[in-house]
């Protein structure tokens, strides 16, 4: 499921050092949890995003382990705290090897 | 064919039976969870707040919020799913609050369950219950 994936991240232009804000996360992926039964009853195999990454110039701001109980199209929102200018990085890692990845800019003051 | 008072208890007894069977052996695999993550040590109630809807319509998507004060990671269990790990968030230097929120998918109605590890190793609990009108396991 490497195709149709589009990760979408909504991070505020600019922000006040050390005050923390919200950072959006949303991305296109069916995360088929493994559970489920076609029509003949076969198990669907599973198929997710298994990890989530989000960093600043290098520094970790968090990380979440998906499992197969996150909705279709995983929504992660959370808050980020900054001192300086500088991008966030965001990884999403798949159950089939495929990283996708998103940058977002954010100047302080 | 006609059931005798006996017939009907017995049947009775094993639709019980049924109904709460697989709810107990869910409850297990969140002990065993809840016992890897503290490390098999002590778990206090308090401390961590789970925001989830008293009432989820449609069990594909339930946003829920979790929240703990001082945490490091945040771990996630649904405790009527047939695999009660939703979840597990850590907190980096760079992360504002150790709060998080996302959406994910309840078999039926049942509690959402966060553990949050302290800076110091000790475990806290929160919970909250959700009520789920149709299920979102496809089963």
């Amino acid at each position: 499921m490497a195709d149709n994936v589009k990760p979408r991240v909504r991070v505020p232009r600019s922000a006040a050092a050390g005050e923390a804000f919200e950072i959006k996360t949303l991305i296109s992926h069916t995360m088929e949890s493994g559970a489920r039964k076609d029509g003949d009853g076969n198990i669907i195999p599973r198929s997710i995003i298994n990890e989530f990454i989000c960093d600043f110039n290098g520094e970790n701001v968090i990380t979440a382990k998906l499992e197969g109980a996150i909705s279709t199209n995983p929504y992660i929102q959370f808050e980020a705290s900054i001192e300086e200018s500088g991008t966030f990085t965001f990884t999403w890692n798949d159950d089939d090897g495929s990283v996708y990845t998103d940058s977002k800019d954010i100047a302080v003051g | 064919m006609q059931f005798t008072r006996r017939d009907t208890l017995v049947m009775g007894a094993g639709a019980a039976i049924a109904t709460f069977m697989p709810l107990q052996a869910f409850a297990d695999l969140v002990e065993d969870e809840t016992d890897t993550f503290a490390d098999g040590g002590a778990v206090s109630d308090g401390g961590v707040e789970v925001t989830a809807p008293e009432i989820a319509e449609n069990g594909n998507t339930v946003p829920i919020s979790v929240s703990a004060p001082g945490a490091v990671s945040i771990l996630v269990l649904a405790s009527g799913n047939p695999q009660p790990r939703v979840i597990e968030f850590g907190f980096g230097p760079r992360a504002g609050s150790s709060s998080a929120s996302t959406r994910c998918r309840l078999a039926g109605t049942q509690n959402i369950i966060a553990l949050a590890k302290m800076a110091d190793g000790s475990v806290m609990r929160g919970t909250a219950a959700v009520k789920v009108t149709i299920g979102g396991c496809g089963g």
